[in-house]
């Protein structure tokens, strides 16, 4: 059975978000909803749908997650580098310190 | 360097206010993603893989100290602290929001600076030569061409809808450094035997899926009909480019499947019916745009004098960035600086808001305020008097923008890949950091010598690894990323398209790839003066496979 | 179907006629191009006003030398993204010299009506119900313009010089060398 999750940006700010179980979009991944098998995953796409017409996302898809006991990744490279939230190496921003994306 | 008058001024204005009204409907739902994608792209906001991405406009990539600071600003304000600079001479934020940007182009108009046209299916900004109108070997400024082009490029209503993205550079020199060969079109001037300055006009040039070098359509175009003539090639193109494959979208399939002289007969007919019309150049037109380009005021200094050849001797860090970073000078006494922001294990063309800071500083210190950026990712100072090198090094010095390696192997092109860019199959980045630190040692970079190291993050060829001596492409095999080397390639007069020298290798094994190809090199030249692309293709491709593949020679682990 | 022309929605006095239907006993028709050569001289010889619907893979010189006789040219957007209408109106007002209604037809964003009017394209037909304020207020979106194109705007490099510019970009301009304004 196929393991997966909805994933989208946030139309306002364009921060990655995971579609959860209570129906609303959460910016780490460890809280997006699993979901198993092709129906759960057609009616959560269905949900994005919706939240992309009330202009709350904008390009939602369905990545693979793996179940490894208690820890839960995305199976591509693309994608754990998505969830991270940022690139894989150390930027130099100078001095600045000031807003941080959640 | 040009300056807005009030129709530039307007303009832009008007342009922020249109896009402030259409994201203002697309947060409302007016509009759709899909109708917004194009609006959005045309203003230069993309959504890549973290966040949006803002892709800035430099024109020919000249820009004054006060635009780079409001650059640092914008970091500082809008984004994380940091810009990339690209290569293609504009400047990207990884961060901003969408329902900012509006007020970000605000800023960016304050300081006649935009985003329009840097993405989309239109004319793109058109790329010059960094040393422009300083540079020794140069026949004319390019940049009041580019300047001419941009303008008339600009919301031009008949090529907002091309096929596919459209990018024009320009040469002014002898030698090109703009890789016009490369582009969509590519100007390079020229004296025709009368002595009249002109343009070749080189068509179908690219990179990506399928990388080629331009044909020379026209060997020679008057100025004054510069315009009409690229009229005539955009219509010729947004008629028959093909629509069907996002693939298959851009000039260079379409000058391939018609012919070379098959195109270049029918940009000849449409122009022969509208090149005396409103869109000739008048010379004065010309001459007008060019006051903006004048020189500044030099003094007049003596070159290279006795104080400094003792300053250089005295300093073998400072020698050796002399060496490479600095080049000569049209006026006595000056020196163009080229600032690298390449650092050890740096990511490539970044630039943190402080360094923006220091260099606009630097710029209004030591060059009358005018900068420049290069398409291979560094920043130039274009007006320096020799007697501040020694000033202006120690200042660059401390600020991590001096590093001594242009066109060294370190100086590594390479886009945001992986880390940031949506369309990517693999990172770049860290790649480039493991080379940078591999070669650090500036002995063995000035021993090594010019060494184009060019590195995409996938086929799109951001990166421009196809033009890189040594190319290196990102690719995705089995959800892991691999490396495919290329080599020979130049983006130079004697352009080339690199060849792939065999199959991929692992993110741990490129770096010792690298290492080997560089040894084969070293190993197989005829003297210092046998520069890498040049024993290349003198021996082949051959000996290179040998030494990476060959028989049962253990690959050297990539140093630390 | 509804046609903004002239800033106002009017009427649609054509009729769309295919390849093989009948033609109306009277009114203005629109015909294909392959109809149009095919019974250009009944078309031509019939008193009515005549339309000749263009796909946007059909160059508009294929019109060259019935021009004269045409009052209406359709063109088509297939996708919005798809530009070729762009250039087929400026061939048929720069090169042709048509001085018809050029009409646009499929599916164009009210974005790009502005782009149309300086390309030559006076209508466009839009579903019926669609509002047309955005339209309108896109037509005055931008009041500067820096090339010169198929409509009458003035546009910079010809203020710039002083000079006026009076006709559509196949013309030649004659441009005082004074510059209008100082920098």
């Amino acid at each position: 059975m196929s393991t997966q999750m909805v994933t989208a940006n946030r139309l306002t700010d364009g921060m990655v978000v995971y579609l959860t179980n209570q129906g609303d979009w959460a910016t780490q991944f460890s809280a997006g909803a699993v979901l198993a098998g092709e129906a759960a995953a057609e009616a959560a796409m269905a949900d994005a749908a919706a939240a992309a017409k009330q202009q709350l996302i904008v390009g939602q898809y369905l990545i693979d997650v793996l179940i490894e006991g208690d820890s839960i990744k995305p199976t591509s490279t693309r994608e754990r580098i998505r969830a991270d939230r940022g690139p894989t190496i150390e930027v130099d921003a100078g001095s600045w310190t000031g807003r941080i994306g959640d | 360097m040009y300056r807005y008058d009030e129709f530039d001024a307007t303009f832009v204005r008007e342009r922020v206010k249109q896009f402030t009204g259409q994201v203002e409907r697309r947060l409302a739902g007016e509009i759709t993603e899909e109708q917004f994608r194009p609006l959005r792209l045309q203003n230069g906001v993309y959504l890549q893989l973290h966040a949006y991405m803002l892709r800035i406009a430099i024109p020919y990539g000249t820009l004054s100290s006060k635009q780079m600071r409001k650059l640092g600003f914008i970091a500082r304000r809008y984004d994380r602290g940091f810009g990339h600079f690209t290569t293609r001479q504009n400047i990207q934020f990884n961060w901003p929001q969408l329902d900012e940007v509006p007020a970000i182009l605000e800023h960016l108009a304050e300081v006649e600076m935009h985003a329009i046209q840097t993405s989309g299916n239109c004319i793109r900004n058109t790329t010059a030569d960094q040393h422009s109108g300083v540079a020794v070997d140069e026949i004319e400024d390019p940049r009041v061409y580019a300047e001419i082009i941009r303008q008339w490029s600009t919301l031009h209503p008949e090529f907002a809808f091309l096929p596919r993205k459209f990018k024009i550079a320009v040469t002014g020199a002898a030698h090109d450094r703009a890789a016009v060969r490369v582009h969509d079109i590519g100007l390079r001037m020229l004296k025709n035997e009368a002595g009249e300055i002109g343009f070749e006009v080189w068509v179908g040039g690219g990179l990506g899926r399928t990388p080629i070098i331009g044909t020379a359509i026209k060997p020679f175009v008057e100025k004054q009909h510069l315009l009409s003539y690229l009229e005539a090639v955009l219509r010729v193109y947004n008629q028959l480019g093909r629509r069907d494959n996002l693939y298959k979208a851009r000039i260079k399939i379409l000058v391939n499947a018609t012919g070379a002289e098959e195109f270049a007969r029918l940009v000849e007919e449409e122009w022969q019916s509208i090149k005396d019309s409103a869109l000739t150049l008048p010379l004065e037109e010309i001459e007008r745009i060019r006051q903006y380009f004048a020189l500044p005021e030099y003094e007049s200094l003596p070159d290279w004098t006795p104080e400094f050849e003792a300053a250089r001797k005295a300093n073998p860090e400072f020698a050796r960035w002399v060496q490479s970073n600095v080049k000569p000078h049209r006026q006595a006494g000056y020196a163009i600086v080229d600032i690298s922001l390449k650092p050890d294990g740096g990511a490539p063309g970044d630039a943190s808001a402080d360094q923006m800071d220091i260099v606009a500083d630097l710029a209004d210190d030591y060059s009358f305020g005018e900068l420049r950026v290069s398409h291979h990712q560094n920043l130039v100072l274009p007006h320096v008097r020799q007697q501040d090198l020694f000033a202006l090094w120690q200042r660059l010095s401390g600020a991590k923008l001096a590093t001594s390696n242009i066109g060294f192997i370190t100086d590594i092109i390479a886009c945001p890949g992986l880390d940031y860019c949506n369309l990517a199959n693999a990172r770049a980045i860290p790649v480039a950091q493991r080379i940078s630190r591999t070669f650090s040692d500036p002995k063995r970079l000035a021993e090594i010598g010019e060494l184009r190291l060019n590195i995409s993050g996938c086929i799109n060829a951001c990166g421009h690894h196809h033009v890189g001596n040594i190319g290196i492409l990102g690719v995705d095999k089995h959800g892991e990323e691999f490396y495919q080397v290329t080599l020979g390639g130049s983006s130079r007069d004697d352009a080339s398209i690199g060849k792939i020298v065999g199959p991929a290798f692992s993110t741990e094994d490129i770096a010792g790839a690298v290492e080997t190809i560089v040894t084969t090199y070293l190993g197989a030249r005829t003297s210092e003066a046998e520069r890498f692309i040049d024993t290349y293709r003198r021996i082949g491709i051959d000996p290179f496979k040998e030494a990476l593949y060959g028989n049962s020679q253990a690959r050297r682990p990539a140093a630390e | 179907m509804a046609i903004l022309k002239h800033g106002a929605l009017q009427p649609n006095e054509w009729q769309e006629v295919s390849d093989d239907a009948a033609l109306p006993e009277t009114g203005s028709v629109i015909v294909s191009l392959d109809r149009w050569r095919r019974d250009e001289a009944s078309l031509r010889g019939s008193n009515r006003a005549i339309g000749v619907r263009l796909q946007n893979t059909q160059s508009p010189l294929a019109l060259s030398n019935d021009i004269d006789r045409l009052s209406l040219v359709v063109l088509d957007f297939p996708k919005f993204s798809d530009g070729r209408a762009f250039s087929q109106a400026r061939l048929l007002r720069d090169r042709l010299g048509f001085t018809g209604e050029i009409r646009a037809t499929g599916n164009v964003l009210r974005d790009q009506y502005l782009f149309m009017t300086r390309c030559g394209i006076d209508a466009v037909e839009l579903p019926e119900g669609t509002p047309i304020e955005g339209f309108l207020e896109a037509l005055s979106e931008f009041s500067v313009w820096y090339q010169p194109a198929a409509d009458e705007r003035t546009h910079a490099m010809a203020l710039r010089r002083g000079g006026k510019h009076t006709g559509s970009a196949s013309t030649v301009v004659n441009d005082s060398v004074a510059a209008m304004w100082a920098y």
